[in-house]
């Protein structure tokens, strides 16, 4: 588990409230953690201040899974 | 009455006789505020009455990329936007058959679609306090209308509508919404009108008296206090009984 991970694995489960063993790859926040359309756009925010970086609208609509948001976390920062 | 010591507001049209009252109103229940408008000396005038707590901010809300610049600037000022009275706004009358397309978009642009921008722009610090007050402040005549003002009634039922359903989406994080609706006031405006028009306009408000900014104010007092935490989405009237909606 890689560094950036683990950061956005600890944001997802303070902010949503979930056990850490069902943030997997796939896990979709909306499916499969519970959360509301407001509570994506928060994990977007948070994810920015922790990571230091923009995620346009466009880029975060695409966000799904756990593993979607360690993947673009990735390549934009 | 109510307590607002360590809240922060953004009170925009702080120039005008509501809205400077506003910003008493909100000062003396121990808010800091930032007091927004477009003519400077009235806000440098009433900062120095205020004293500390209080920051002017000028902003033409009718330049989109000030509006969007001014919640950032409000939150450096103050150190964060817990309130934000939308407050400002222009007259364009016309008879709707006479009425330009300018003067359309000019009262829909600063009434409303200011008022969504920079609710917008506030609206991520709200969500991170886990607290925010947003009140909009409308008119009677978005409910009743009012023959020359279409684009003015337009403007202050969209921030009805709007403000509501902004509402919805933000209430599990401690944010409100609400409006509140004056109907005739006491201003520069209202002092402009010929006692034969204030007469007339007397026999349709049962208190038989326009109402005072200080009662405008009161009513933003109130929506800004932790005690309406949860009156969310709702639209205070203070009209004298000229329209009981």
């Amino acid at each position: 588990m890689s560094d950036v991970a683990d950061r956005v694995k600890k944001i997802v489960v303070e902010h949503l409230g979930v056990e850490e063993d069902k943030v997997t790859e796939n896990a979709s926040f909306i499916d499969d953690l519970g959360a509301d359309s407001l509570d994506t756009v928060e994990l977007v925010m948070a994810f920015e201040e922790e990571f230091g970086i923009e995620i346009p609208d466009d880029a975060a609509e695409t966000i799904q899974t756990f593993g979607d948001a360690v993947k673009f976390i990735k390549e934009a920062s | 009455m109510f307590d607002l010591s360590g809240k922060t507001a953004l009170v925009t049209g702080a120039s005008g006789g509501i809205g400077a009252e506003i910003a008493r109103g909100l000062h003396a229940a121990g808010a800091s505020v930032g007091l927004s408008g477009t003519r400077q000396e009235p806000l440098e005038a009433l900062a120095a009455e205020l004293g500390e707590r209080a920051h002017v901010l000028p902003c033409n809300l009718s330049d989109a990329d000030a509006v969007e610049a001014l919640p950032k600037q409000a939150a450096e000022a103050m150190g964060s936007v817990g309130i934000l009275v939308n407050n400002a706004g222009i007259t364009r009358d016309n008879l709707f058959m006479r009425m330009s397309d300018d003067e359309w978009a000019q009262v829909l642009e600063v009434n409303l679609t200011s008022a969504m921008r920079l609710s917008r722009g506030v609206l991520r610090g709200m969500m991170k306090a886990r607290w925010g007050r947003i009140v909009n402040i409308s008119s009677v005549v978005g409910s009743i209308g009012n023959p020359g003002q279409a684009n003015y009634a337009a403007a202050k039922a969209g921030m009805a509508g709007m403000g509501k359903s902004l509402a919805y989406e933000v209430a599990s994080r401690g944010i409100t919404v609400n409006s509140v609706a004056p109907g005739f006031i006491e201003t520069a405006m209202t002092s402009k009108l010929t006692d034969e028009q204030k007469a007339g306009l007397m026999v349709k408000i049962p208190a038989g008296r326009m109402g005072s900014a200080g009662e405008v104010a009161a009513a933003v007092v109130y929506l800004a206090s932790p005690e309406a935490g949860y009156v969310t989405g709702a639209t205070l009237h203070v009209n004298g009984g000229m329209a009981m909606l």
